[in-house]
């Protein structure tokens, strides 16, 4: 096994319901990759991404459900570690 | 005072446990028949868990939401004439591919879901299956319903359930489809949701329909990716059921990659008619298919394969030759569909300037040397007016049904990669060693491929001639031939005035 980090990524629908997710993500892991495509938006973090709630909830200031990512995703790869507080990305 | 909302663990624990029991007056085995005889060994169903742990409630609220922001988008995007706004009507053909190619493969995999849903003997893989039925009828409805705004106004979009089980290029993706449906349900479920779903399916729906938005259409970006929404939740299905099985018994580890050997090349194969979309169809490609071929397999998928190598798991045989293929097989494709331009269902179009310009330019070590040139002598013989379509029907190779056009890339790019095995005192021929690996493994299989060709040749598709076969598909005059001169290019230029028939000239 190399010891590299493996790329993981989660991609969102580029609109208004996505901004807040897109932003709690560039706050809580320092070393995403952002990148704007056509209609949709690219996450890319070297071996783990995680979406908490704690933080979009501040950014939005309501109640989010972290099951409503589901609105707007696009695609995702890595194994998936979901509960009430966190939605997680990893490659083990 | 209420009681406090459970949580997301406890909830879905509720939902996939204890739902299911030993059965009584009648044995297991016999309730569910089909969950043995591939060889795969379950030990304890309740190891299964579905990490996005989605229960019914949660599902109906979301799924019900997607549905209502697409819905409003296709209401404004018909009230607003939305079709106006494309880059090009020859777009359309991509769309037209689209819906007689793809669309009815959603519905495939829903019949093929609502059957997992019934004869999984573990309840949580059921309700997942369950899920993923009424997920692929949506989207087969939603595709429909979307592009039945363009079939008001272009040829091309008016039977594609009829023509999915007749048309020559169809039976393509109808014959994978129909090979994963024919199988057990763990083969069914590693070749849809793991090699088709997880390995592939970014390449269909992720470069392409943001494709979509950079061509104007709008209606096709929003189903595209509502769908995707419900994809990353049948991808991390794939992933769990391969884990699932592997971990389940050591056993199952030679057939779940024998299986991944022969979905992944299945898939592959389709997924040609994708990369010549992606970079001929498309008037502007926000991506090539070389690019996206990168990004979401060689980067993606090797991420992937890695992670799995934990279980014994190696990467799928002739991925090498996949990767070498990206530089060929959209060219190779297109090239098909122009030379059998007459009997497409959809309009083909020879590459313009600026669209060879870029092609040259994200294939630099194939374009130039071998495939444009081929174009321009066919942009000089339409100029002369001695452009003709073949006359000829193709060879199609056996398990993948594609005609063989494929050739030798990594030894000689312009020799037509042939392979040919017996088969009870016949011969059978094949594009690819993977292909051929396939029948061999499951001759009697294959041998009952309907190959559209030779039906055409025993006389079971309308008649002898060309225009009975097309009346046979329900293809018209206006369907087929060059999109310049056809009656959606003259609507066009109706809609945009004179400055677009200056620039296709």
């Amino acid at each position: 096994m190399s010891n590299k980090k493996n790329t993981v990524f989660l991609i969102v629908q580029d609109n208004e319901d996505a901004r807040p997710i897109i932003d709690a993500v560039e706050q809580d892991n320092p070393e995403v990759n952002i990148q704007y495509q056509p209609g949709m938006v690219r996450m890319e973090g070297a071996g783990r991404l995680i979406v908490n709630r704690e933080t979009v909830e501040e950014s939005i200031g309501r109640d989010w459900d972290v099951q409503e990512l589901h609105l707007n995703l696009v695609s995702l790869a890595g194994n998936v570690d979901e509960d009430d507080d966190k939605f997680e990305l990893s490659w083990h | 005072m209420t009681a406090k909302r459970l949580n997301l663990r406890k909830r879905y624990e509720l939902l996939t446990r204890g739902m299911g029991w030993e059965t009584t007056h009648q044995k297991m085995d016999d309730v569910f028949p089909y969950d043995t005889f591939e060889g795969i060994k379950i030990t304890d169903w309740d190891k299964w868990e579905d990490p996005f742990r989605l229960t019914m409630d949660a599902y109906w609220k979301f799924q019900a939401e997607k549905e209502r922001k697409l819905y409003a988008v296709i209401d404004s995007f018909a009230q607003n004439n939305g079709q106006t706004n494309l880059a090009d009507a020859s777009y359309l053909s991509a769309i037209k591919l689209f819906i007689t190619g793809v669309t009815p493969i959603e519905y495939a995999a829903h019949r093929g879901f609502a059957h997992l849903g019934r004869h999984f003997r573990g309840d949580g893989a059921r309700i997942a299956c369950q899920m993923q039925a009424i997920d692929e009828l949506r989207h087969q409805q939603t595709q429909v319903h979307t592009i039945s705004h363009y079939n008001k106004h272009f040829d091309g979009l008016h039977d594609p359930f009829h023509q999915f089980d007749r048309v020559w290029y169809l039976s393509v993706p109808k014959a994978f489809s129909e090979d994963a449906l024919s199988a057990g349900p763990f083969e069914f479920i590693t070749s849809i949701s793991f090699a088709f779903e997880y390995v592939l399916t970014n390449l269909l729906f992720v470069p392409f329909m943001s494709g979509a938005a950079y061509n104007g259409d709008m209606a096709t970006v929003t189903f595209g990716f509502s769908a995707q929404s419900d994809e990353s939740r049948h991808m991390t299905l794939g992933l769990e059921i391969i884990k699932f099985m592997l971990e389940q018994h050591e056993d199952n580890l030679p057939i779940v990659q024998r299986w991944m050997d022969k979905h992944f090349w299945r898939a592959y194969r389709l997924l040609a008619l994708v990369a010549t979309m992606q970079d001929y169809m498309l008037t502007n490609s926000p991506m090539s298919w070389k690019e996206a071929w990168e990004v979401y397999f060689v980067e993606n998928g090797g991420a992937l394969f890695e992670d799995l190598s934990r279980y014994g798991l190696r990467m799928p045989k002739y991925h090498e030759l996949a990767t070498a293929e990206a530089d060929h097989i959209s060219h190779q494709v297109w090239s098909v569909f122009c030379s059998l331009g007459n009997a497409t269902g959809f309009h083909t179009f020879l590459p313009t300037e600026e669209k060879m310009a870029w092609l040259s330019e994200k294939y630099p070590d194939t374009f130039d040397k071998y495939y444009r040139p081929r174009f321009e002598y066919w942009h000089q013989q339409q100029k002369d007016g001695t452009f003709e379509f073949q006359k000829g029907l193709p060879q199609l190779c056996q398990v993948c049904q594609i005609p063989m056009v494929f050739t030798e890339v990594q030894t000689d790019p312009m020799q037509i990669s042939y392979r040919v095995t017996e088969h009870g005192g016949d011969k059978y021929h094949f594009c690819s060693d993977g292909c051929k690996d396939i029948f061999e493994h499951e001759p009697e299989k294959y041998v009952q491929a309907w190959l559209p060709v030779h039906q055409i040749f025993q006389g079971n598709c309308g008649g002898e001639t060309l225009p009975e076969v097309l009346e046979w598909y329900k293809f018209t005059a206006e369907d087929s031939g060059n999109y310049i001169g056809s009656r959606d290019h003259a609507r066009w230029q109706e809609w945009k005035g004179a400055d677009v028939a200056v620039k296709q000239a």
